[in-house]
């Protein structure tokens, strides 16, 4: 098996990786690089697990091949944070609970942080739309939608706008019947 | 719609439970540090791949592995010789083997293991491992199970191809159903599915020592797969260690010991090296232990009002190749139909049998949510019939709080009503249900669940969680526990409630979690016990905790240690507020006077009043119940359902964080629409001349359709608290009872939209228009099962119910009345 060497620029660092010439960039993020942060979940370009974004878009790394990042400006979900501080989407993930078990939640990250790079205001139908292809198995997506809503709107520079009560507490309970 | 009132919250004085607060590895989650099993890497790892039986039932001739031995980077080839110990999650079950040894029993039944240096040469050289079969037919469901008792797939089981079968009646039912004035018999399907858990089983072996070995794997039980290395490698169990890593997803796939986490644990061992296997996804489909496919017949007798005399459930589970939960999931299967509704008399048949399919196991509801779905879709008939509001119908015939089940379940609080007057009022029932336009249709149905099993998997009198606290010197604590996150936020809740008794910051308690060497048993991440049972013992450690620093305190600062209070991180006077001193401060004055302050709590269930065989499965501390109205649009030319909107409510006791309990309960909704209108895991036959094989019909992410952000209709949560005295800070479960309620108030929805009856799932569009044409020739206006099978039972067991003046014991039993 013929192995390559390329300059790969992941989350603004370059650095330069020798691997087999089949691999696909998930396989030299997660192996070559032990950048594990990007998972997968089929491997197949089914399930958007593996999401990381290349020159700002959204690529499935388990369907391109690493071979071809020369030059390319590659970013996972560990380049996200500024330091130690979180980027919006990442806190409104935690805060949340748009992170269940987690798993899925690199490849939503990246597919929203393109979204909101493009379009600070999505509504909620070019959100659906946008991270239509990541599957969760976990949220049942509305908490997941409400994460990136409120990363936008924070992103936008109104901060300290908080998610309305129901958000957290779920619907307040109605006691007697509208008849 | 007229505004409806609202409940006032009551008010707490906690600092953080019941407030939502950011999960505790939520951080790590968001940064992509979180390591799941297949991120663990380690110097000199080899890895294996599978090699899978590529025929559904054969007896296995010869395994020739010279040629995958001598291919590129190959270390080492394990066959089923290598494992002679059979394996199963269930005492009763030992029916599995790591690598068979002698049969193959379904597509993809592990057959030998190959490990080499790179996944890529693992990967070819299984492809070099030739196994000569002789093949055996083929079973391929229920009927044809019971149909052909020979030959059998296991020998083991209760006759032929029946692995399971049971037989029990609360009561007279039949004077039961002499007194009903209307009886329904219904027969009802509910497919099979799986978890579809977005992480791929992974499990990575690392020698230890001189003879010990650590196991990391995504696995709900660390406790039982340690248990079973113990039994399979023939090692003792202090020479193992089970660490689970946190769970991408399990949804109860991944609560069964597996075939490929005993086989990296015997080559780690064999090598002296770290071994990995990561399966690939069509592998996750082939270890299922997903929801069996139930055929039901349910006859029930109701009487004019509605109230329901008797009932007569017969179940019949297609099981899969292995025994796996199967015994519990038969038993599961008729259970929990009483716990809802008052029943005075109730008889419950069910089967299960084996089949050449992947195993069939413990999914979100566990057996429940199949005779569910027959319930709540036949009270609906009923109300139809009768004249009376399907809610009417069910809020006129509630089971009240405090009471002992037809079948000797202790149901405590209930509020099931509050559920349903929240969604019927959410929802605008009164004016809307029967009122929609043609092709529009609301539909309404309810639930229960377990908020933990009253019995461990195995006999035992020991605590069914335990907990340890570690107090250090610079206000740390330590909580040390076997729990194992796989999403649902236990690691919250347990950090929760120990900062919340001690007055600490979450950031103070740092868990040790999942790791038999280091974490005192708790028995895993299954049957919705989590919260409850480790809650209790958290709370009991770190109470235990609180008196020995609040006696310090107390001699030091010379007020009764009653008056203390912790909180914000220091202890002081409740009437002196500045008289006091740090969290630390605490800690450093009780260890002075006490030596280490490391505490313990443990949980054990309160045992139940059912007494009969059988009378294991079901019995919980407490009760969880839901409710849900769904709201549907059917195309009458094409047959399709679009879910337009859920309300769910559900009763959780109280939350112990609310964001985290609403994400349960729309996960929940999630999966259960997916199961109403779309998944299914099924099987096909190869063509004759490509061996005729009974295979999966589509062993991929994107055949096997789930729901995706488009498919979700908007949801409205209720969360309902009713604080219960059994559980943490009042808490029920939340993990699993609300996907209960979803599939047959989509089935009632379709059938307030069209008027046609859909009595099994997937509701797929071409069940609808079947329906619609039948309904047109004048025929049934209804898809579904029309027969339930012959089938022999055996004896039934006679159990007087509480109101007949009972002991919980079955009177022709006499194994049960020896015990009593």
């Amino acid at each position: 098996m013929s192995e390559v060497v390329r300059r790969l620029e992941i989350n603004g660092e370059p650095r330069t990786v020798a691997f087999p010439v089949h691999h696909t960039l998930l396989e030299v993020l997660r192996e070559e690089c032990r950048l594990t942060g990007t998972k997968h979940g089929c491997e197949l370009g089914e399930c958007g697990t593996c999401t990381v974004l290349v020159d700002g878009r959204p690529v499935l790394s388990c369907l391109a091949l690493a071979a071809e990042m020369s030059g390319r400006s590659i970013e996972t979900v560990e380049g996200m944070a500024d330091g130690g501080r979180l980027h919006p989407l990442q806190a409104a993930f935690a805060d949340l609970g748009a992170a269940q078990c987690g798993y899925c939640t690199p490849g939503m990250l990246m597919a929203a942080k393109s979204l909101l790079a493009r379009d600070p205001a999505a509504s909620r139908a070019e959100i659906d739309d946008c991270l239509g292809g990541n599957l969760c198995r976990c949220t049942g997506y509305h908490l997941i939608v409400e994460a990136v809503e409120w990363a936008a709107r924070e992103l936008s520079g109104a901060a300290g706008a908080r998610p309305p009560r129901e958000v957290f507490y779920g619907a307040a309970e109605p006691v007697s019947d509208d008849g | 719609m007229a505004e409806p009132q609202k409940r006032p919250r009551p008010s707490s004085h906690r600092r953080i439970v019941g407030r939502p607060f950011r999960r505790v590895d939520g951080n790590d989650k968001v940064t992509g540090r979180t390591l799941f099993a297949d991120d663990l890497d380690f110097p000199r790892m080899v890895f294996v791949r599978l090699v899978r039986a590529t025929v559904p039932h054969a007896a296995i001739l010869e395994v020739r592995t010279a040629a995958a031995m001598a291919a590129e980077g190959v270390v080492a080839v394990l066959t089923g010789e290598d494992f002679q110990v059979p394996f199963g999650i269930m005492p009763v079950s030992q029916d599995e083997h790591a690598l068979c040894p002698d049969r193959v029993r379904y597509v993809g039944d592990p057959v030998a293991a190959v490990a080499a240096v790179t996944e890529d040469q693992a990967a070819a050289a299984a492809d070099r491992v030739e196994v000569a079969y002789e093949p055996l037919r083929t079973v391929s469901g229920i009927e044809d199970a019971l149909g052909h008792p020979e030959p059998r797939i296991h020998d083991r089981g209760d006759g032929g191809n029946m692995h399971k079968r049971v037989s029990m009646r609360f009561g007279d039912t039949d004077a039961g159903f002499d007194e009903a004035q209307l009886v329904l018999d219904d027969v009802f399907f509910y497919e099979g599915s799986t978890h579809l858990p977005m992480e791929q089983h992974a499990t990575v072996a690392v020698p230890e020592g001189e003879d010990g070995i650590t196991v990391y794997s995504s696995t709900q039980t660390p406790h039982y797969l340690h248990r079973t290395l113990a039994k399979v490698l023939e090692l003792a169990p202090s020479r193992i260690r089970v660490v689970a890593t946190p769970n991408g997803g399990g949804f109860g796939g991944k609560s069964d010991p597996f075939n490929h986490e005993l086989v990296v644990a015997r080559m780690a061992l064999c090598l002296g090296r770290p071994v990995k296997i990561c399966l690939t996804r069509e592998e996750v489909f082939y270890c299922h232990r997903g929801r069996h496919p139930v055929l039901m017949s349910l006859r029930t007798g109701f009487r004019a009002d509605g109230s329901i005399a008797a009932q007569h459930l017969r179940t019949a589970l297609d099981g899969g190749a292995y025994g796996s939960y199967g015994v519990a999931s038969t038993y599961y299967t008729g259970a929990l139909q009483t716990t809802t509704y008052a029943l005075d008399t109730y008889r419950f048949d069910g089967v299960r049998v084996f089949t050449n399919k992947p195993p069939c196991g413990p999914k979100r509801g566990h057996g429940t949510p199949q005779p569910r779905f027959g319930l709540e879709i036949q009270l609906d008939k009923a109300a139809e019939r009768l004249g009376i509001d399907p809610a009417d119908l069910r809020l006129n015939n509630l089971l009240p709080a405090e009471t002992t089940t037809a079948n000797w379940l202790k149901i405590r609080t209930t509020g099931l009503r509050r559920c349903i007057e929240a969604v019927v009022a959410g929802c605008g029932w009164r004016s809307r249900y029967g009122r929609l336009p043609e092709g529009r249709g609301l539909g309404l149905a309810c639930g229960c669940y377990l908020t933990g099993a009253g019995l461990p998997i195995y006999w035992n009198h020991m605590p069914q969680s335990a907990v340890e606290l570690r107090l250090d010197r610079g206000g740390g604590v330590t909580a040390s526990c076997g729990e194992i996150e796989i999403g649902q936020g236990s690691d919250s809740v347990l950090a929760a409630v120990v900062a919340e008794v001690l007055g600490i910051g979450l950031g103070d308690v740092r868990l040790s979690v999942a790791d038999t060497a280091l974490t005192p048993v708790d028995l895993g991440s299954y049957s919705s016990r989590v919260t409850l049972m480790v809650g209790n013992a958290a709370i009991e450690a770190a109470q235990r905790a609180r008196t020995l620093l609040a006696d310090a305190v107390a001699a030091q600062l010379d007020v009764p240690s009653d008056d203390l209070v912790f909180a914000d991180g220091r202890v002081f006077g409740a009437a002196d507020v500045d008289r006091g001193v740090s969290f630390a401060e605490a800690v450093c004055v009780a260890e002075a006077r006490n030596g280490l302050i490391v505490t313990t709590g443990s949980y054990t269930p309160p045992r139940s009043p059912g007494r009969y065989r059988g009378a294991g499965v079901g019995p919980s501390p407490t009760y969880s119940f839901s409710a849900a109205v769904v709201e549907v649009a059917v195309d009458a030319r094409t047959g399709e359902t679009e879910t337009c909107h859920v309300w769910i409510a559900h009763d959780l006791g109280a939350a112990i964080n609310p964001v985290l309990a609403r994400g349960q309960i729309e996960g929940s909704v999630y999966m259960g629409l997916g199961e109403a209108l779309m998944e299914e895991q099924t099987f096909r036959r190869l063509p004759r001349h490509r061996s005729g094989a009974l295979v999966h019909k589509m062993p991929s992410m994107l055949e096997y359709k789930s729901p995706t952000f488009g498919d979700m209709p908007p949801v409205t949560t209720y969360l309902v608290e009713d604080p219960d005295p059994a559980g943490p800070y009042g808490a029920k479960e939340v993990g699993q009872g609300p996907l209960l309620p979803i599939p047959p108030a989509v089935a009632n929805a379709v059938f307030d939209a069209i008027g046609v009856r859909i009595d099994e799932v997937p509701i797929h569009p071409h069940k609808v228009l079947a329906a619609l044409e039948s309904r047109e020739r004048g025929g049934e206006a209804r898809f579904g099962p029309r027969q339930f099978p012959e089938v022999d039972f055996g004896e039934t067991l006679i159990v007087p119910t509480p109101a007949e003046g009972g002991d919980g014991a079955a009177i022709n039993d006499w194994r049960s009345r020896m015990r009593s």
